[in-house]
């Protein structure tokens, strides 16, 4: 695998900061833009699914093949599951990822524009077995997938 | 009588009726039956042997199959959830004959005594080289579980199977134990030992950074001018049921988008067989038969499912054939292919047993064996004590092998309850053995064996068994683990199987007293997958009990009640 060893080497070099620096300076992540987005206080701070759906307005969103949720079905670590969503919808302009069981549901909330692809990657922490839901907006549309990750105490296999 | 050949052997026994030794009519059948076992004519021109989960057991061993196996929701009735007659039934095994031993628990002691031991590795060479003589190109699979499982394995750091795997011919393998060595010595053995000789395979591991591949996803060969692929998938919740510590870069999981992926770039190099070499347990590869499309045969192990018959999935781009091997080197599968106009045309598939006394030694790894053995022969061959009853661990709640260790456990640490993990591995010993410390370490054999003692709430106690009952008995397979149960000593409780997560658990008692959730009990258990737990090897904890007993009477084996599994066939 020496094709990992490389890629890993490049980027100790490059060092994270200044890999993530030389993306902020071409403009592909805006630090200013990211935060002057609306802060949905209502949404972030509900304390269960229906309340984070209804602070943005997901009420009635359906479920839509295109919008591809990828987590695992056991977590390895629940305090650091990777979820994935990829959505596949046109005109996809948001994308929130819920932990149903967590305190504070809505874990993340992404805005799309000027056709950025609508694909993010996170770690989130999820106290218990929990139902992970995706919700992405196109079109004033809303859409919804889902799925369950099971967090274990582990041990007694095989 | 290993070396006897039938005529000998018939010899032997007008002999012994003349001498007026009393013979059963099953001691006959015993002898009837030899010769043909292993008649196996070739069929077609691609062929795979398949051995998985044979645990380090490099010698001779007698292996008892479980009474209890159930099979919960769409599982419910179907192999492998068949145990004992229902299990011979749905495969058409006579009962009271050589292969009904192989493959049940039944009437167990006395037919082990009749048909002897199985597996060793000198034995399943010598099948081997018979089967590859007769099956020119023919592949030997290993599924993994092979490093670990006994005392020499351990101390060797999984170098004698190493060595004993190059010596039978492994061609290439997939794993779940060997991660247990860590991941450093993982690597070590592929860069020094494995290179050219042995592919260790595993699409689904991947580094938690980049996810990247850790390992080869599958290799390629030309067996008798036609393509194939073996594709390997290691146990996909190793970090979860083993520590995490051990391979703390690693990353796991199913993965079947990739699998499909792996599936389409080797038919598009021209495969024309695809055989999964796999770790996933049974269940777990019926169902991801039904959703990956392209492989002719899932070949895997985990469970220590000896299923005598592939079972046909039917899936959108066909069929899979969905086989399991066994454990504990107790069985060699033999597939077969007629693969012609770039098609597979037809197959024929064997679980083989191996019978020690059927199939004598090969002299080349019996003598490796010997030599492996030969500096730790005192401590391996030292008695602890002898059994009076028969000792086992298989089956979904307990075993007698596991209430030996969890009353040595709670009698050393004082503890109100016990907790010993539900391991599939571990070899059977007939009543009236002498218990060695190597018998010992066949259950025992880990790196993290601390025994451990700690105080814990009864809510808490009661989170643990709904957390590993989940494990076992979720009616989604993706969402299971592929162990046994927890075995529970000290306190008694009920289990509802079919009920949801989080309530299959009910009646907790201490002493015929009631749980109590915010009461602290003194738990002791051992194998913990904490990185900060200590304590001293679970085998010296029970060596020393055994060595005090001397003579260990027939345990008393603690089960829960059941709820809902009246008519069940995965239970006696």
């Amino acid at each position: 695998m020496e094709m990992n060893v490389t890629r890993r080497t490049v980027l100790r070099g490059a060092g994270s900061l200044g890999a993530l620096s030389a993306l902020i300076a071409a403009g592909a992540l805006k630090p200013a833009a990211v935060f002057a987005a609306e802060w949905n206080k209502g949404a972030f701070e509900a304390r269960d699914s229906a309340g984070v759906l209804k602070s943005i307005g997901a009420e009635s969103a359906t479920e839509n093949n295109k919008l591809v949720l990828k987590v695992p079905d056991i977590a390895e670590n629940g305090a650091v599951v990777p979820v994935e969503v990829v959505s596949g919808i046109p005109n996809t302009t948001s994308i929130a990822i819920l932990v149903e069981k967590n305190p504070l549901p809505l874990s993340a909330y992404f805005d799309f524009s000027n056709g950025a692809l609508p694909e993010v990657a996170v770690r989130l922490k999820l106290g218990q077995t929990s139902l992970i839901k995706a919700v992405a907006k196109a079109d004033g549309k809303f859409f919804i997938a889902q799925k369950e990750v099971k967090v274990t105490v582990g041990g007694c296999g095989g | 009588m290993s070396s006897m050949n039938r005529r000998e052997f018939l010899q032997m026994l007008a002999a012994a009726s003349v001498a007026g030794v009393a013979l059963d009519s099953r001691s006959l059948l015993a002898a009837e039956n030899a010769d043909a076992l292993y008649e196996l004519p070739k069929f077609g021109n691609v062929h795979f042997m398949h051995f998985t989960d044979c645990h380090a057991q490099l010698l001779p061993i007698w292996f008892r199959e479980p009474s209890v196996n159930l099979g919960i929701g769409g599982a419910f009735g179907k192999a492998p959830h068949l145990v004992g007659e229902h299990l011979l039934k749905a495969f058409n095994i006579k009962p009271g004959t050589r292969e009904a031993h192989a493959f049940t628990y039944l009437d167990f002691a006395e037919a082990a005594r009749i048909y002897g031991k199985v597996g060793g590795f000198a034995h399943l060479a010598t099948l081997v080289k018979r089967l590859r003589g007769q099956r020119p190109g023919a592949l030997l699979l290993d599924g993994g579980d092979t490093w670990q499982g006994s005392a020499t394995a351990l101390w060797s750091k999984g170098q004698d199977m190493v060595d004993a795997c190059k010596l039978l011919g492994v061609d290439m393998m997939s794993a779940h134990w060997e991660f247990t060595l860590g991941d450093k010595r993982v690597q070590e053995i592929i860069d020094k030992d494995l290179k050219g000789r042995i592919e260790f395979l595993a699409q689904n591991v991947k580094t938690t950074d980049f996810g990247d591949p850790v390992f080869p996803p599958y290799a390629m060969r030309e067996m008798n001018g036609v393509q194939v692929a073996v594709i390997g998938q290691a146990f996909p919740y190793t970090p979860i049921a083993n520590p995490r510590y051990m391979i703390p870069d690693w990353t796991f999981g199913i993965q079947d988008e990739n699998m499909q992926k792996m599936v389409n770039e080797v038919r598009a190099k021209g495969a024309k067989v695809v055989i999964v070499l796999s770790h996933n347990g049974m269940d777990v590869d019926l169902k991801m038969a039904t959703r990956v499309t392209g492989i002719n045969a899932i070949m895997g192990g985990h469970t220590h499912d000896g299923v005598p018959q592939p079972i046909t999935v039917k899936n959108s781009g066909g069929q899979t054939l969905v086989t399991n091997a066994g454990s504990n080197g107790k069985f060699l599968a033999v597939l077969d292919f007629d693969v012609r106009n770039d098609k597979v045309q037809d197959f024929r598939y064997k679980l083989l047993p191996v019978f020690s006394n059927l199939l004598p030694a090969d002299p080349g790894m019996a003598a490796y064996i010997d030599k492996v053995r030969a500096p730790h022969i005192t401590r391996l061959e030292e008695q602890l004590a002898v059994t009076e009853g028969l000792l086992y661990r298989r089956g979904n709640f307990n075993g007698s092998w596991d209430q030996l260790i969890l009353d040595a456990l709670m009698d050393v640490k004082g503890a109100d309850i016990g907790f010993s993990p539900g391991f599939r591995w571990g070899t059977t010993l007939l009543p009236g053995s002498a218990i060695t410390f190597e018998h010992l370490m066949d259950q025992t054999a880990i790196t993290y064996p601390y025994a451990t003692l700690n105080e814990m709430k009864g809510e808490r106690v009661k989170v643990v068994l709904e957390d590993i009952a989940d494990n076992l008995y979720n009616p989604d397979p993706y969402y299971q683990q592929g162990g046994d149960m927890v075995r529970v000593g000290g306190m008694s409780y009920t289990c509802d199987p079919n009920a949801k997560a989080g309530n299959r658990i009910s009646d907790m008692r201490l002493n015929g007293k009631p749980i109590m959730a915010g009461k602290t009990y003194k738990v002791a258990g051992w194998a913990p997958v904490d990185p900060t737990a200590k304590g001293e090897p679970i085998w010296e904890v029970v060596g020393d009990w055994l060595k005090d007993k001397k003579t260990v009477s027939a345990r008393k084996v603690n089960v829960p009640k059941l709820i809902g599994m009246k008519g069940n066939p995965g239970i006696a």
